[in-house]
C-alpha cells in the first residue's frame, strides 16, 4: 500500500472543506458552551433551592447520558415535537449542551476554590455579592479553570466527529464518503487523522499560552519604575534583581 | 459597665453601639448578652484568650456574621436584623452593602485581592462601588500608598509583597473609602515578628490622626498606648471595660488578671514598660 500524491491531492478539497464545518462546529459550540457551563455552574449555587435543583437534574442528567445518543435526540426526536434542525445546528446544540453540563461542574469547583477570606475583603468594602463574583472570583477562579476549560477545548474537535451521524459533511463524514467511494481506506483515514492532529496540535498550544499570558506570578511585566519597552527578558532579569 | 470612664468626651450618637448581642455557632455560644459602644473619634481595643468571640464581635460589626440576637446601630440606626413593633426586621442587601461601605476592616490574613496590583486592590472600591472617576481613585490610592510608605510598590502585586507591606496596603485599600470606623481583626499575629512594627506604626498615626478604631489585638503594648479604652472578653462576654491605665493596672476581674498574668509570664508583651514597636 502505497501513499500516491494525486491521491492526495484528489482528496485534500473534500477533507478541507470537512475540516472547516469541523472547525467551525467546534468553535461555535465551545464558545456557547462556556456561557451555558457558567450560567449552570452559578446556578448550581444560587441561594434558591429550586435553581440549584434544576442545574444539578440537568448535569446529572445529560452525564449519565451518552453524547451520541443526545445528539439522535436532537436530530431526530425533537422533530417529532415540532423542533426541526439542520444538522449542522442539531450538531453545535448537542455539542453545546454537553460541553455545558460538564464545564459547568469545572466553574463550579473553581468558583468554590477562591478563599473566604476573598468574599470578605470584598463585602468589607461594600461590594455586593454580583459585583464580587464579576470583579474579584471569577478573574480568579478563570486561572484555575483555564487548564481544564483548555482540556475541553482540545477535545471537543474530537468529539465534534460524533456529529457525523447527523449527516453533517465535518472531517469525519467527508473521510468516510471519500473512503466509501474509493475504498482507499488507508490513505484517506490517515489523512483525516493527520488534520484532525493538525487543528489539535495548535489548539492545545494556544491553551498553554493563554495559560502562561494569565499566571501573574509568571508575566513578563515591567518592574516599577521600569522603561516601558525593555524586552520580556531584561525586564525578568531586572525583576530578579530588584524583587529579590 | 464602665464606659462612662472613657477619656475622650462621647459624642451624641456613637459610630457603632452593640445592644445585647447573641451569636452561636451550631449550638455553641460565642456571644453572650455583649454590649459595646464605639463613640466617634475614640480607638477601642478588644483583649481577651482564644476563643473568647473577640473576632466574632468584630465581623458582627459589619455583618460578616449574621448575630441571632440584639440589635447592631450604626450611627444610632439599628441595622440588619432587629425588633420593631414586637417583628424582626431583615433589612435588603442594599443596606448592609452601603454600612459595610462605611466600615473599614483589617483582617489577620491581609486578603489582598491577588490578581490585582497593589493600587488596583486600593481603587478596586471606590471605582467600582461608589463610582469615583478612576482618575481621581488613582491619586487619592497614591496619596494612600504614600501614607503606609508604599509608593513605591504601587504596582506590585501582592505576591511580590512581604507580609507586612501587604498588610500596610490592605490597611490603605480600607482606608481609600474614608470610613467612619476602621475594624482590625489581629491586624498583626500573621506577621513575623520583625514586620510588626511597621503595621503597629501605620495604626499608632491612624490614632494619631483621630481615625474611630475598634481593634482586636495581642499586642498590649499597643492597647496600653494607643486605646482610649480596653475591653477584656472572655467566653463570649465582655468581662471589663475601661481605661487601658485602669484594666491593665488594677483589673476589677480575677479573670482579667488571670489573662494578664499568663501573657506577662509569656513574656511577650509586658504592659508594664511596653514592648517597643512605638512609631
Amino acid at each position: 500500500m502505497m501513499f500516491s500524491l494525486d491521491d492526495m491531492i484528489a482528496f485534500l478539497p473534500s477533507l478541507l472543506q470537512g475540516a472547516l464545518i469541523t472547525i467551525t462546529v467546534s468553535l461555535l459550540a465551545f464558545a456557547f458552551a462556556c456561557v451555558l457551563g457558567l450560567v449552570l455552574g452559578l446556578l448550581r449555587m444560587a441561594r434558591l433551592l429550586p435553581l440549584r435543583m434544576l442545574a444539578a437534574a440537568y448535569i446529572q442528567f445529560i452525564r449519565g447520558t451518552p453524547l451520541l445518543l443526545q445528539l439522535f435526540f436532537i436530530y431526530y426526536v425533537l422533530p417529532y415535537a415540532g423542533v426541526t434542525l439542520t444538522p449542522f445546528a442539531s450538531g453545535v446544540i448537542g455539542l453545546t449542551m454537553n460541553y455545558a453540563a460538564y464545564m459547568a461542574e469545572v466553574f463550579r469547583s473553581g468558583i468554590q476554590a477562591i478563599a473566604r477570606g476573598q468574599w470578605e475583603a470584598g463585602f468589607a468594602v461594600g461590594m455586593s455579592r454580583r459585583l464580587l463574583m464579576k470583579r474579584i472570583v471569577l478573574p480568579q477562579a478563570l486561572r484555575i479553570i483555564v487548564p481544564s476549560l483548555g482540556n475541553f477545548f482540545v477535545s471537543i474537535f474530537k468529539d465534534s466527529a460524533l456529529v457525523s451521524v447527523l449527516t453533517l459533511r465535518d472531517l469525519m463524514f467527508s473521510g468516510q464518503l471519500l473512503a466509501s467511494a474509493t475504498f482507499k481506506h488507508f490513505e484517506i483515514f490517515t489523512m483525516v487523522a493527520v488534520i484532525y492532529f493538525l487543528i489539535s496540535y495548535p489548539a492545545a498550544k494556544l491553551v498553554e499560552y493563554i495559560e502562561m499570558r494569565l499566571d501573574i506570578t509568571r508575566r513578563p511585566r515591567p518592574a516599577a519604575g521600569l522603561r516601558q519597552d525593555a524586552t520580556g527578558q531584561e525586564a525578568a532579569a531586572i525583576r530578579r534583581g530588584s524583587l529579590a | 459597665m464602665a464606659r462612662a470612664m472613657s477619656m475622650t468626651p462621647v459624642s451624641a450618637t456613637p459610630i457603632v453601639h452593640l445592644d445585647r448581642i447573641w451569636k452561636s455557632f451550631h449550638g455553641t455560644a460565642v456571644l453572650t448578652d455583649v454590649s459595646l459602644t464605639v463613640p466617634r473619634g475614640q480607638v477601642v481595643c478588644i483583649i481577651g484568650p482564644s476563643g473568647a468571640g473577640k473576632s466574632t464581635l468584630l465581623r458582627c460589626v459589619n455583618h460578616l456574621e449574621a448575630i441571632d440576637h440584639g440589635t447592631i446601630f450604626f450611627e444610632g440606626v439599628p441595622v440588619y436584623r432587629y425588633l420593631r413593633g414586637g417583628k424582626k426586621v431583615i433589612d435588603p442587601d442594599r443596606r448592609i452593602e452601603q454600612v459595610r461601605a462605611q466600615i473599614g476592616m483589617v483582617f489577620q490574613s491581609f486578603n489582598l485581592f491577588p490578581h490585582l496590583t497593589a493600587l488596583g486592590n486600593i481603587t478596586e472600591a471606590p471605582v467600582h462601588v461608589r463610582g469615583t472617576p478612576p482618575a481621581q481613585a488613582r491619586d487619592q490610592a497614591l496619596a494612600l500608598l504614600r501614607k503606609v510608605g508604599l509608593e513605591a510598590r504601587a504596582s506590585a502585586y501582592p505576591h511580590e509583597l512581604s507580609g507586612g507591606q501587604q498588610q500596610r496596603v490592605a490597611i490603605a485599600r480600607a482606608l481609600a473609602m474614608e470610613p467612619k470606623l476602621m475594624l482590625f481583626d489581629e491586624a498583626t499575629s500573621a506577621l513575623d515578628p520583625e514586620l510588626v512594627g511597621e503595621v503597629l506604626r501605620v495604626m499608632r498615626q491612624l490614632a494619631t490622626e483621630g481615625t474611630t478604631m475598634l481593634v482586636v489585638t495581642h499586642e498590649m503594648g499597643f492597647a496600653r498606648d494607643v486605646a482610649d479604652r480596653v475591653v477584656f472578653m472572655d467566653h463570649g462576654a465582655v468581662v471589663e471595660d475601661g481605661p487601658p491605665e485602669r484594666v491593665f493596672t488594677t483589673p476589677r476581674s480575677p479573670r482579667t488578671r488571670q489573662f494578664l498574668q499568663t501573657i506577662l509570664n509569656r513574656g511577650e508583651a509586658d504592659p508594664q514598660p511596653a514592648v517597643e514597636y512605638s512609631a
